[in-house]
């Protein structure tokens, strides 16, 4: 008994087709999970530690600690 | 082989006369001219189909034996019928004429491993004696950055100028507590 002819052309087409939307839904699903899972809690977190920023209070605290070479802590 | 290498340091200490050098030579060379008429490298002639034993290869491009004896004639006579009618022996003597070694002789284990490992192991020592000597006499002074009091001295220095005070290193900290969260 004979085998059935193989399969010979549009063996590329086929692949792409099948992987293709894959990877694009893949790759869809991987930039939607980074931007809610890292970018918009980073944003969140810059935004609320500057609603309670007092730039003078640091700057002078740095100061006190010795960290600058422009002015010197209090006691000096 | 010791006597020509005894002759060699003898040599080398400069004492010798020109006597004992050629004495020297001509031993080397009777060596030599014995080995040569002895050994000789077979010559295969390549482009010709060649026999191998080859895991990939089950079926080699030709048979292993070219030379048959009459009884080996007369068996490959026999094969040309039912193979039925050949015994186990018979089978098994067409099956070595054709082939060197069988499958499972070709993927006998062997004790190689041993060797590979053992090899490994003295250049893995002898790179660590390197690794010694040069901790000792390449190594140039520990720098004072290492010491426990100064690493000390850099994290507070770090925590005072606030590095990375939203996500990072001193948003860790605790500045009311004075100790890390």
């Amino acid at each position: 008994m004979s085998l059935a002819k193989p399969v010979m052309r549009g063996l590329l087409g086929k692949r792409l087709r099948f992987h293709l939307p894959i990877a694009f839904a893949l790759s869809f699903v991987a930039a939607i999970g980074f931007k809610y899972g890292v970018t918009e809690p980073r944003k969140q977190a810059y935004a609320d530690f500057y609603k309670q920023y007092d730039a003078v209070k640091e700057f002078t605290a740095m100061k006190e600690a010795g960290v600058f070479e422009s002015v010197r802590p209090s006691g000096e | 082989m010791i006597l020509v290498s005894k002759m060699m340091l003898r040599l080398t200490a400069g004492r010798v006369g020109s006597l004992v050098a050629r004495r020297a030579t001509v031993a080397l060379t009777t060596n030599s001219a014995r080995m040569a008429s002895h050994e000789v490298a077979q010559t295969v002639d390549m482009s010709q189909p060649m026999y191998v034993d080859r895991l990939d290869t089950p079926l080699p491009d030709k048979p292993y034996t070219d030379v048959l004896t009459a009884a080996d004639k007369s068996l490959k006579q026999k094969e040309k019928g039912p193979w039925s009618q050949l015994t186990q022996e018979e089978k098994l003597a067409l099956y070595r004429l054709a082939f060197h070694q069988t499958y499972s002789e070709m993927k006998r284990p062997s004790a190689e491993w041993k060797t590979v490992l053992g090899g490994m192991f003295i250049f893995m020592g002898f790179t660590g004696l390197l690794v010694w000597w040069q901790t000792a006499y390449v190594y140039p002074a520990r720098p004072r950055t290492f010491d426990e009091e100064w690493q000390a001295k850099q994290l507070q220095r770090m925590l005072d100028m606030k590095v990375n005070p939203i996500e990072g290193f001193s948003a860790k900290w605790d500045y009311e507590k004075g100790q890390w969260k």
